[in-house]
């Protein structure tokens, strides 16, 4: 079975999905546990449309935000998905042009943020932020390094919604996965009637028969 | 730039005073012998990054802004820059240099600000630009992580080195793989926690070759602000500065023997004097 039907396949089936988008949540709410933050958020590059998106946010700021757009060359979470490099600054209110729109439009305007970029691969996926620790807090290179280990995980869970939402994509329509997922959709729902022996039976011929 | 020597191939019995250098190299280096009394005059320092702000009271003036573009596969080249700054980061940068290195020239090199789509093939065309130009140390505070763009940056870090330009370039304190600051023909350069501009470490486990200072670094940033600061972006900067200040003092020094200055004066090398 090729990566892609089998993406293709778990997605239908099992509404891979909203289980990663579970644990973005659970990322940027342990991201601002960790650091005692005001806010953290996670953003999705959509390449076709040059955007960021948020794709997951605890805090301040809140769900409301989440699947917002802004264009990928915005302030400071653009600079740091183009450049690559993990940025941090103490107070961002003294940068007149910090994407003030982006942030008065969220509701919430950072003093202090941590911005790391989500590398998977040679692929830059998104940005995961956190904002406004306690300005009392001196910030060390421990953190920096805690910060990247965060910047990890969440760019292996982007990668995996961004690989399930493009088997969703070829699950819809009539193409050849669309109809194996119908047909493992159908299994699925039988399995939990508790009736699918002859339904795997049927299925275990037409196989011996290929 | 300094001119270009004839290549010497191979160096015959008689050859010897054909290489010559022109001066002497003490028994001792030191960081009075280094960069002492230096100011970075005559040292052309290109800012690769996001544009500079000019006439930020901790830049100065930048004496060019060139702005790198792609129209399909066609390298578009701005002589005149007008943008400024589209983010702070280069104009952070510019002003750390100039901390250091007060009378360097400046060039910013933007290549940065036109959305992410195509921007590792507009820094490749960007660095292939201020190659050219021959400009006598380049700072990138950036990379890729794009494969493709690997040799081809390998490539033209290799020329620069041998062109007498200094790319410094700032290494990533995350387990990726990322291009320039892992080629040895750049210095590359992480961050320490202390405070001092001019405390710098080799190291001897590369790839990161030096850290500088990085930790709640005070930059200028946009409208003539200043922010306090934290990256490898920051330190990278600092050794752009003290290579701008060392080179003004000693204008024939390659990349080679520049490295080898830093390193002999480095704080953890020697007594770090």
């Amino acid at each position: 079975m090729s990566d892609e039907l089998r993406g293709a396949v778990a997605a239908g089936v099992l509404g891979a999905e909203e289980n990663y988008r579970a644990l973005l949540r659970s990322i940027v709410e342990v991201a601002r546990a960790i650091f005692n933050a005001k806010a953290s958020s996670v953003f999705l590059l959509d390449e076709a449309a040059d955007e960021l998106v948020f794709e997951a946010v605890a805090g301040e700021g809140s769900e409301s935000l989440v699947g917002r757009r802004f264009p990928s060359s915005t302030g400071i979470a653009g600079f740091v998905l183009v450049s690559r490099q993990p940025l941090v600054i103490e107070d961002v209110l003294e940068d007149p042009r910090f994407s003030r729109e982006t942030a008065e439009s969220t509701g919430f305007v950072p003093k202090g943020l941590m911005a790391v970029p989500l590398l998977h691969e040679e692929r830059a996926l998104g940005v995961l932020e956190v904002l406004d620790r306690p300005s009392d807090a001196r910030f060390t290179l421990a953190e920096m390094e805690l910060l990247g280990l965060f910047a990890s995980q969440a760019a292996i869970a982007l990668d995996l919604l961004q690989r399930a939402r493009r088997a969703q994509a070829a699950l819809a329509g009539d193409g050849e996965l669309a109809v194996l997922a119908r047909l493992a959709a159908a299994l699925e729902g039988r399995r939990e009637e508790g009736s699918e022996d002859s339904a795997f039976g049927l299925l275990a011929e037409l196989e011996k028969l290929l | 730039m300094t001119e270009e020597p004839l290549p010497a191939w191979s160096l015959p019995a008689d050859a010897v005073e054909r290489i010559a250098l022109p001066e002497a190299w003490p028994g001792r280096i030191t960081r009075e012998w280094a960069w002492g009394g230096a100011t970075g005059a005559g040292v052309r320092v290109c800012v690769l990054d996001s544009g500079v702000e000019t006439d930020h009271p901790q830049v100065g003036e930048v004496q060019q802004s060139i702005a790198i573009s792609l129209d399909g596969e066609t390298v578009i080249v701005e002589d005149e820059d007008t943008a400024g700054d589209l983010c702070g980061h280069g104009t952070a940068c510019a002003g750390v240099i100039r901390s250091l290195a007060p009378d360097c020239e400046v060039a910013s090199v933007r290549v940065l600000g036109a959305g992410f789509t195509g921007s590792g093939a507009i820094l490749l065309e960007g660095l292939r630009w201020a190659v050219a130009q021959g400009y006598d140390v380049i700072n990138m505070s950036l990379s890729t992580t794009k494969q493709k763009f690997a040799s081809l940056l390998h490539e033209l870090a290799d020329t620069a080195y041998f062109r007498r330009t200094m790319v410094v370039a700032s290494a990533h304190n995350m387990p990726v793989d990322s291009y320039p600051w892992r080629f040895s023909s750049v210095i590359s350069v992480g961050s320490h926690e202390l405070s001092d501009p001019f405390a710098y470490y080799y190291n001897p486990t590369p790839p990161v070759e030096f850290f500088a200072r990085g930790v709640d670094v005070e930059v200028a940033w946009l409208g003539g602000g200043r922010l306090v600061c934290t990256g490898n972006s920051f330190a990278t900067p600092h050794i752009a500065g003290i290579a701008a200040l060392v080179l003004s003092k000693h204008r024939e020094l390659t990349p080679f023997q520049l490295k080898s200055v830093l390193y002999l004066t480095a704080s953890n090398v020697g007594d770090g004097s």
